[in-house]
């Protein structure tokens, strides 16, 4: 795998995309922040925030019983519920169930979760054709690409990029009209809707006390997926259970909020438990699956914060660097400041180490988390992880070393800025280098960078100090 | 009052000119300025690419050298955050120097606080002037660290001729991020892009700023590009602004 670095050169001159998924996250973010603005006035952000916070780190602190309590409540139902430890088991086990069923089509309903574990590959190498039905997720899955957003899978491809994509793939004429083109999705997906044996879903939170299995969507689909199928297996991550329906109010009001602005999202799907006698939809057999892949190793520690995320996206929508970016470029399912947080935590530093790179410190994220998970902190304590880690060339940690030595002390400071000077003087011109050495090199590539004064101003203070204390 | 001046490594060895504006400014305002001779360099660098025991040697020289203070105050919203927010939890099982860590922490101020929060001065008493189209730019951690937003704005304000344009985003990232500038170097200028695209945008002519790293940052850019608009540090803005027979002065 390459480098973030490497990942970043080869975005950049991909100007059209990086234009659309910076358009589209600044939509967001100033929704997201008139939103917040209006609730703020009402008085009633801030207890939200720490409602759902507290609501959260409850269900956290007590995953434990919270799942069990879930499980039990499914199983009352005639549903069933699975421990998946890996992802690797995780998509075994929806394989299985699916096979077993002699499924030939499956319909998904949107889900990261699914996205993380790869499942569509191993499905349709399964033999299992598997079809998103989000709108968006549709979009890249006809294009062949993972989501560039945790929200708006396909917020980098425009019209023109759909209607030719609708063109190419389903042989479609060529029509830019969004409206015309939503109907040709809905009009392929509804047959997809009708002949699917399975329905694949994530869920938004999972609610203990009842067993059941919440989702949000804009476009209806959820419904369809839920419904239609005779089979459904949500795949869920186990910090999306929650204890009750009164604990799910504050995320109810604050996720669509903070991911679109929107007061309300358009479909809030509730399944409990299978079809039962006398009702006219739903599946008839009813699967859950609660995946860990990594999420236990965040418990007890200072990183479990992170699991408080409901995938929002508000993060990505402000973070600078995602802005130019997408998600693409990080190489993993979650990128963003959620994504380089939790994906070394849950998946190792293997690859992984140098996602926190991309990242400036600055902190629009943290402020953005409806949860409020201090995300440039913790991104920053994973650096101190790394720092000690073999994730960190000898160079670096070297340099670091002699400069705080060498730093440390007033005698060494005043000796390594004279010698600085001195070093510079050659490569001096209007009070800039014009030689840029070293880790510098990446600095004066499309920067200047200033030599150090001619007097510092601890050696101007003498005279500074007769001017203003006479 | 008694004044410790932290310079900050950057304005120390880079950027003295900043330093004298904001001296003189503190001097005008009735403060005894002093310099402690034994002071560094915050250790921020350090801190924020995740080495601890380094940033750690260097606060405690910071720490030493401040020691007998009655209030420090820095040129750069960074740095006082540093000593502000994150020198008490870095000697965390340091009982003893601990202590000394807070107690620097509880009277350190970014400069413009410092003005606005424990002088409180109102510049249009003294009769602060200075004509000029200016934008300011809130620096990341100045803004989300250590929580000074209001006071720079109110500093300008203060200032007859002053004419704010402010960005669309003066909170946005300009891209520096300490390593991150050198890291990934095409990410940090295209977000400086952004920040150098509302600046042109606001229809400023001078860009100011209160953080001299940002401030480096966006001047190098600019510098390269053969940009116009002029980048000081508000010390510099407030300096001319209060000069004795000022009127002739230009950044």
């Amino acid at each position: 795998m390459s480098g973030m670095r490497d990942r970043v050169k080869a975005e950049m001159p991909k100007v059209g995309r990086r234009r659309a998924v910076g358009d589209a996250t600044r939509h967001h973010f100033h929704t997201r922040r008139k939103q917040w603005a209006k609730m703020t006035e009402e008085g009633r952000l801030q207890p939200l925030r720490d409602w759902a916070k507290a609501v959260k780190d409850q269900a956290l602190n007590n995953n434990q019983q919270v799942v069990a309590k879930f499980q039990q409540s499914v199983e009352a139902l005639g549903g069933h519920v699975h421990f998946a430890a890996t992802a690797a088991d995780c998509v075994r086990q929806v394989v299985e169930i699916a096979t077993q069923h002699g499924a030939k089509l499956v319909v998904k309903s949107k889900s990261m979760a699914t996205e993380e574990i790869h499942l569509n590959p191993a499905l349709e190498a399964a033999g299992v054709e598997t079809v998103e039905t989000d709108l968006g997720e549709y979009i890249v899955q006809l294009a062949g690409e993972p989501p560039i957003h945790i929200v708006g899978p396909a917020l980098h491809l425009t019209r023109y990029d759909v209607a030719e994509l609708f063109e190419k793939e389903l042989g479609e004429p060529m029509s830019t009209d969004p409206e015309a083109l939503t109907a040709v999705a809905r009009r392929v997906l509804r047959d997809k809707f009708l002949n699917a044996d399975v329905g694949i879903t994530g869920a938004n939170a999972g609610i203990a006390e009842t067993g059941t299995v919440v989702l949000f969507t804009n476009e209806g689909n959820g419904r369809m997926v839920t419904s239609l199928p005779r089979v459904m297996i949500t795949v869920m991550g186990m910090e999306k259970v929650i204890g009750t329906w009164a604990d799910f109010e504050p995320v109810l009001t604050l996720l669509p909020r903070s991911a679109t602005g929107q007061n309300m999202t358009v479909y809030v799907s509730a399944v409990t438990g299978p079809r039962r006698e006398g009702e006219l939809d739903g599946p008839e057999e009813l699967h859950v699956i609660v995946m860990d892949a990594g999420r236990s190793k965040l418990l007890g520690t200072e990183y479990q914060e992170a699991l408080r995320c409901f995938r929002c996206g508000a993060c990505l929508n402000c973070c600078p660097v995602f802005r130019q970016l997408g998600g693409h470029a990080y190489g993993t399912t979650y990128g963003g400041p959620i994504g380089i947080t939790i994906t070394p935590l849950m998946k190792g530093f293997v690859e992984h180490a140098d996602l926190l790179d991309a990242c400036s410190l600055c902190g629009a994220c943290t402020e953005a988390c409806a949860m409020q998970i201090p995300l440039h902190h913790l991104i920053r304590d994973l650096k101190a992880e790394r720092a000690a880690s073999a994730y960190t060339s000898g160079w670096e940690r070297l340099l670091f070393r002699v400069w705080s030595w060498a730093w440390s002390s007033a005698g060494r400071f005043r000796w390594t800025g004279k010698l600085a000077r001195l070093l510079a003087k050659p490569y001096t011109q209007d009070g800039y280098l014009t030689w840029h050495p070293g880790p510098l090199a990446a600095w004066g590539a499309e920067r200047d960078f200033p030599a150090p004064a001619a007097r510092s101003l601890r050696e101007r203070w003498a005279d500074l100090e007769r001017e203003v204390n006479p | 009052m008694r004044v410790s001046f932290f310079a900050t490594c950057l304005v120390d060895m880079f950027f003295p000119d900043i330093g004298e504006s904001a001296i003189r400014v503190l001097r005008r305002l009735d403060c005894q300025v002093d310099f402690p001779m034994g002071q560094t360099c915050c250790g921020q660098p350090a801190w924020n690419s995740g080495f601890r025991a380094e940033s750690e040697r260097m606060a405690e020289a910071v720490i030493r050298a401040f020691a007998g203070s009655e209030y420090v105050v820095a040129p750069s919203g960074s740095c006082a955050g540093m000593i502000r927010t994150v020198y008490p939890a870095l000697f965390e099982g340091r009982p003893e120097l601990q202590a000394q860590a807070r107690a620097l922490a509880a009277k350190t101020y970014e400069l413009t606080e410092f003005l606005v929060k424990v002088l409180r001065v109102d510049l249009r008493e003294r009769g602060a002037h200075f004509d000029g189209k200016v934008a300011y730019h809130q620096s990341c951690h100045m803004t989300r660290e250590l929580g000074v937003v209001a006071e720079p704005y109110q500093l300008l304000d203060q200032v007859q001729g002053v004419i704010r344009h402010d960005l669309e985003r003066p909170d946005l990232c300009c891209g520096f991020g300490g390593t991150f500038s050198v890291k990934q170097p095409e990410l940090s200028v295209a977000m400086l892009e952004d920040k150098l695209s509302d600046l042109d945008a606001s229809g400023a002519d001078i860009l100011v700023g209160a953080d001299p790293a940002c401030m480096m940052h966006m001047k190098g850019r600019m510098r390269r590009l053969g940009k116009s608009q002029k980048v000081i540090h508000l010390a510099q803005l407030l300096e001319m602004a209060t000069r004795p027979g000022r009127g002739e002065a230009k950044p």
